[in-house]
């Protein structure tokens, strides 16, 4: 909404307020102002002056030698250059001494050998948005009504010494949204009065011949038409047109402005038809049927469905009701004859009449946020007013109306006790009862501090106790308000487990030296799938309706994708070396169409590429690989306390986008739990990257399997005894089978083993490999013998041979 | 020379001689001249038998006396050889430390995450709890049970990513609010803050984002009153801004509460003094809340007429870029590490 407070001022004293303070008290008692905005964008000394006589300029063919009278007794000689020039017009007048937007100043000038003392202005010069000109004021120079006065201060006459209050009205605020409504505000924030505009009709013609009939009393609950005749359409007077720009409205002519005029001023949407067109002036209210057409003023024809409410006469539709008229029953420059429409249409019709047309305008706006019904008889009467003032038409006599029903002002029971328990205030009851009277709201008193408020239906936002709390708090002020803490019962703040150890797992791996990142939720289909590794083939992609872009238009099932564009996005940039991990809900589902709410589990996902040890004068290097992307993955797993013992790497060939032969899945108790690997090749080429690395887990099938600090054991009072074996095996036997068997045979004796070497090369056959392990033998009640030892790791070789393995010496 | 000479003398001879060594060798060589199995002083030594019963305690306290000196002497020189060896050593161990160290890697919390730790650990000190949702949500929870029916015009605030007619990415973190009430079935206290991430049609700008991230504040309970957030608020933005921070409540207008405010922070960067990031109001809007709507209540199962809450809502990057002055929302998600790196410190 858009206030011009020039024009405010009509309806409520602002002595001794400036715009500025305006708003800044408007915004703190609850209608916020966003923007303040001069009428007037650079505009000095431009008056109206009389163009007395135009000549042809003797050396230029489109320029005019123009003698102006600007009211100070002396005549200028101004050259013009526009077509549309003429002896006999009033035009704005730049003098010798003005500025013009931009900073634009007029001095004395010779235009091909003649001289100038002055410009003629066109609107655009002035500053004016040329959207918004009547069409007469768009070209050439801005040709001024006859009434404009020789020597006045244009910049006075065309309403550009004023300010606009942009409100930013909040949807509950439908009230503002007229200039009366606005006034209430102001008058109860300033403690003044409002003053209501003329409204006194005098109806000087025959019997209102309109006939009204509201069939579709469930969408319309009053039509009220007047009727005109000897209507004389023309262009607007200037200070209707500069309210009408001064709120983003463009002037059409006398009849039109008029609806618009008081749509804006008392907030009820109105519309005129041209009565002649209109059979038999007959008005009947009823839903259009499924496919009726309609050519609407834009000149579009629309196909209806039998949900959108129709002004019709006996024989056709004439307007969409509440959104737009019919070109059929259009106010034209011939029109003589008109009926005015001030109706009452239910918010949920034109509101979806308005979706299903798509027209968005003024009216529909008000329509759809609610308007008063109160107000129809008002408009009604303030349209026929000033109808009848600029247009000199006959006001037939009487309404022609039909009320199905009337909406009744809200009584609402509140206590002083109620609004300082809700507020926290100590309020006394005579400033209740004064903020509801400065908000001319009925009061009466019930008691010592308890009342009955009736709330004007204006004000349809009001219908609870607490909304006439809200009312007192903020024309108290919120500043005044006092500052407690919630009083009573004590409660634990705490995090949950999994939270917790949601912020071990982060900051664990950022101690390892990974960045977090945060990436989209939605992803582009085809992208997202490339890494779906889904282990379950029946889960389904889940797509918005309507999406923004294809880029992010399903929801993730893995945070593989995200992280793999990360890696792309920084390396174009030159960052090479990565190490990133995110901490994401993933969305599951096995439905095509969601009829319930999908799976929703906590990912972590990490993403290792290039050199983890930044290039350094030690020389020491360590690109990202395999083994690198597993020791972060055990380290932040032993971290949440899930032993090495307790998982299974498992070699998969069948995750999407991994590379077949480095890519392990990892169990836990013979679940999936999450899987580690490089990028496959293919991908990493597709994507732009060097080597890749990914993991990938399932937190809430991790935390499943966490644990709590609770093992703690007594240090060992007992000497160890270390025994180192290397051995020798087909290479392709996985390590993890020989570590099966010596924690097998050792027993409980056996404290710790490690692999502390893998060999492979010319020492040895092309087909195998070395590896040794270090075992760490213990008894926890006495000192081991040898020969204890010796036993075990007896056993222990006999098994490892078994299993093709040769000791070496 | 009788026996008590030939000991004076020795001692005066093995005393000079151990003035002018200078090397280890040299020294362990005195050491066996004199002092050795078979050195001098073994040599008297063994001689002693054929002195008489008088002469030989006399003779033996000065043995002693005469192996004493020389063991000090030769002490002394070692500890001086030992010194110097050492001394030189160190010498030749010493390192340019001004060399980096070895490259140990240390990682950073995402900015948006940093927020939500120190959001939620002012919050648990002041006894909440942390709440979550689902980011897809039922229009029920996310809209109906909010104060939001099907036609209410407060919907188009916030356009919205639907998967079906019921079920949507949630526009905010309220939906948790009544998720968790529901949970409670009417006990009180409620107090819980919920973050999460939140989605919302809007194109990606500077200041726009479809994803973003939210913090959710409620409490329940009997006789919670609006000064009460007014308080919780103040406490949580000097906790975040600084012990001089102030804020400012406008009113507002939010379906699921009544009444609504939303609150404003003293300009960060100018200090109230006014600035462009103000636009010269010096206040900044950080976040909206107010007293819980009696309808959200009652749908959630609790008696307005018998306890009140309060809510509000903080845009977690909106916090972020205000905090850590950062320009453009978008490189909160697109995650370049030069971005990311600059977070490192407390």
């Amino acid at each position: 909404m858009r206030v011009s407070y020039n024009w405010l001022k009509e309806y409520v004293d602002l002595t001794d307020i400036t715009p500025q303070e305006l708003a800044e008290r408007m915004t703190r008692s609850g209608i916020e102002v966003d923007a303040i905005e001069s009428r007037n964008t650079g505009v000095s000394n431009v008056v109206v002056g009389y163009v007395k006589e135009r000549e042809q300029h003797p050396d230029a063919d489109r320029l005019s030698v123009c003698k102006v009278d600007v009211g100070n007794g002396e005549d200028l000689q101004i050259v013009c250059g526009a077509k549309n020039v003429a002896a006999g017009q009033k035009v704005p007048i730049a003098m010798i001494g003005a500025v013009l937007p931009g900073d634009f100043k007029i001095k004395k000038s010779k235009l091909r050998g003649v001289e100038s003392q002055g410009m003629i202005c066109s609107a655009k010069e002035l500053g004016l948005n040329d959207k918004l000109l009547a069409k007469d004021q768009q070209e050439g120079i801005m040709v001024l009504p006859e009434d404009a006065e020789i020597g006045m201060d244009a910049v006075s006459y065309l309403g550009m010494d004023d300010y606009v209050l942009e409100l930013g009205l909040t949807p509950n605020r439908a009230d503002a949204m007229s200039m009366i409504g606005v006034a209430y505000e102001v008058a109860a924030i300033l403690g003044r009065e409002v003053i209501f505009p003329e409204m006194n009709v005098v109806e000087n013609g025959e019997a209102n011949p309109v006939r009204v009939t509201i069939e579709a009393k469930d969408h319309c609950y009053q039509y009220a038409g007047r009727h005109f005749t000897n209507v004389k359409i023309g262009s607007s007077p200037q200070w209707l047109k500069n309210r009408l720009m001064a709120a983003n409205v463009r002037p059409i002519n006398n009849v039109v402005d008029v609806t618009n005029y008081v749509m804006l001023e008392l907030g009820l949407p109105l519309h005129a038809f041209d009565a002649s067109q209109v059979v038999d002036k007959e008005i009947i209210v009823r839903l259009a049927q499924e496919g009726e057409k309609i050519t609407t003023l834009d000149d579009q024809e629309r196909t209806l469905d039998d949900q959108t409410l129709l002004i019709t006469d006996k024989t056709k539709g004439v307007a969409i009701a509440g959104i737009m008229g019919g070109a059929n029953s259009e106010v034209t420059d011939e029109t003589t004859e008109i009926i005015l429409e001030a109706a009452y249409f239910t918010q949920q019709t034109v509101r979806r009449s308005a979706r299903k047309t798509g027209i968005r305008s003024e009216a529909g706006t008000r329509w759809e946020k609610g308007v008063d019904q109160a107000r129809v008889k008002l408009a009604c009467d303030r349209a026929a007013l000033l109808i009848q003032q600029l247009s000199g038409a006959t006001v037939s006599v009487g309404v022609a109306d039909d009320t199905v029903q009337v909406k009744q002002p809200l009584a609402i029971d509140i206590t002083l006790e109620k609004i300082n328990e809700h507020l926290g205030t100590s309020i006394d009851a005579a400033t209740v009862t004064a903020i509801y009277t400065r908000l001319q709201f009925q009061v009466e008193e019930k008691g010592a501090g308890a009342w009955t408020i009736t709330v004007p239906t204006r004000r349809g936002d009001i219908t609870l106790v607490e909304d006439l709390i809200e009312e007192v708090a903020r024309l108290y002020g919120y500043d005044n308000i006092p500052i407690t803490l919630p009083f009573g019962e004590t409660t634990p703040g705490r995090l949950q487990p999994e939270q917790l150890l949601r912020r071990i797992v982060r900051h664990h791996l950022i101690g390892l030296g990974l960045n977090e990142t945060v990436s989209y939720a939605l992803l582009h289909p085809e992208r997202m799938e490339n890494f779906d590794s889904m282990i379950d083939a029946n889960l389904k992609r889940i797509s918005l309706i309507m999406p923004l872009s294809e880029e992010h238009s399903v929801l993730r099932t893995n945070l593989i994708a995200s992280l793999v564009e990360t890696a792309t996005y920084n390396k174009n940039r030159q960052n090479h070396d990565l190490g990133f991990f995110e901490l994401g809900n993933v969305f599951l589902t096995e439905e095509d169409q969601l009829t319930k709410l999908p799976e929703q589990r906590l990912y972590l996902g990490g993403l290792i590429a290039g050199q983890w040890v930044p290039q350094n004068w030690t020389g020491a290097k360590q690109p990202a690989d395999f083994f690198l992307t597993k020791g972060v993955v055990e380290s932040v797993l032993d971290r949440i306390g899930l032993k090495a013992t307790e998982l299974t790497y498992q070699p998969t060939q069948t995750r999407k986008g991994m590379h077949p032969g480095r890519t392990a899945d990892v169990l836990v108790g013979g679940n999936v739990v999450g899987f580690i690997g490089q990028i496959h090749p293919q991908q990493e080429k597709a994507y732009d990257l060097d080597e890749t690395y990914v993991f990938q887990f399932d937190l809430s099938k991790l935390f499943s399997h966490a644990k709590d600090f609770n093992d703690y054991k007594p240090l060992p009072k007992f000497p160890a005894i270390t025994r180192d074996f290397a051995l020798v095996v087909d290479r392709s036997l996985p390590v993890a089978a020989l570590e099966e068997i010596i924690r097998r045979e050792s027993g409980d004796l056996l404290e710790s083993v490690t692999l502390f070497d893998v060999y492979t090369g010319e020492r040895i056959d092309a087909a195998k490999k070395s590896v040794a392990f270090s075992m760490v033998y213990r008894h926890p009640e006495h000192t081991l013998q040898d020969e204890e030892v010796q036993a075990v790791t007896t056993r222990v070789v006999e098994a490892l041979k078994e299993a093709g393995a040769e000791l070496r010496s | 020379m009788n026996v008590q000479q030939r000991l004076t003398q020795m001692k005066q001879d093995a005393l000079a001689a151990l003035a002018q060594v200078n090397d280890a060798q040299a020294l362990q060589d005195l050491r066996v001249k004199y002092l050795g199995k078979k050195g001098e002083l073994t040599e008297i030594l063994r001689g002693m038998g054929g002195l008489s019963a008088e002469e030989r305690p006399v003779v033996g306290q000065l043995v002693n006396e005469v192996r004493a000196a020389v063991e000090e002497a030769i002490g002394a020189k070692q500890e001086e050889f030992e010194q110097a060896e050492l001394t030189a050593k160190l010498a030749s161990q010493s390192v340019d430390v001004t060399l980096p160290g070895r490259p140990l890697k240390s990682g950073t919390m995402h900015p948006l995450s940093r927020i939500i730790e120190e959001m939620e650990d002012i919050f648990i000190g002041l006894g909440y709890e942390v709440a979550e949702g689902p980011e897809v949500e039922l229009d029920q929870y996310n809209f109906e049970m909010l104060n939001l029916p099907k036609d209410h015009p407060a919907r188009d605030m916030q356009d919205s990513f639907y998967i079906t007619e019921e079920i949507l990415l949630r526009t905010h973190t309220s939906p948790v609010q009544a998720r968790t009430m529901l949970a409670k079935e009417g006990k009180t206290p409620v107090k819980i803050i919920c973050p999460g991430k939140v989605y919302r049609r809007d194109d990606d700008d500077a200041t726009h984002s479809h994803q973003f991230t939210q913090i959710e504040g409620l409490v329940v309970g009997k006789g919670i009153k609006m000064s009460d957030l007014k308080g919780t608020l103040l406490t949580f933005a000097k906790q975040m801004f600084g012990p001089e921070q102030q804020i400012r409540l406008r009113p507002s207008f939010f379906p699921f509460t009544e009444p609504s405010t939303e609150v404003d922070i003293q300009c960060i960067l100018c200090h109230g003094n006014g600035c462009r990031v103000c636009k010269q109001t010096g206040w900044i809007e950080i976040l909206g809340g107010g007293m819980v709507h009696p309808r959200v209540l009652e749908m959630a199962g609790y008696n307005p007429q018998e306890v009140s809450g309060f809510a509000f809502g903080v845009g977690v990057e909106r916090i972020a870029m205000l905090k850590y002055g950062v320009e453009d929302i978008r490189n909160f998600y697109t995650n370049d590490v030069r971005f990311l790196r600059q977070f490192n410190r407390t």
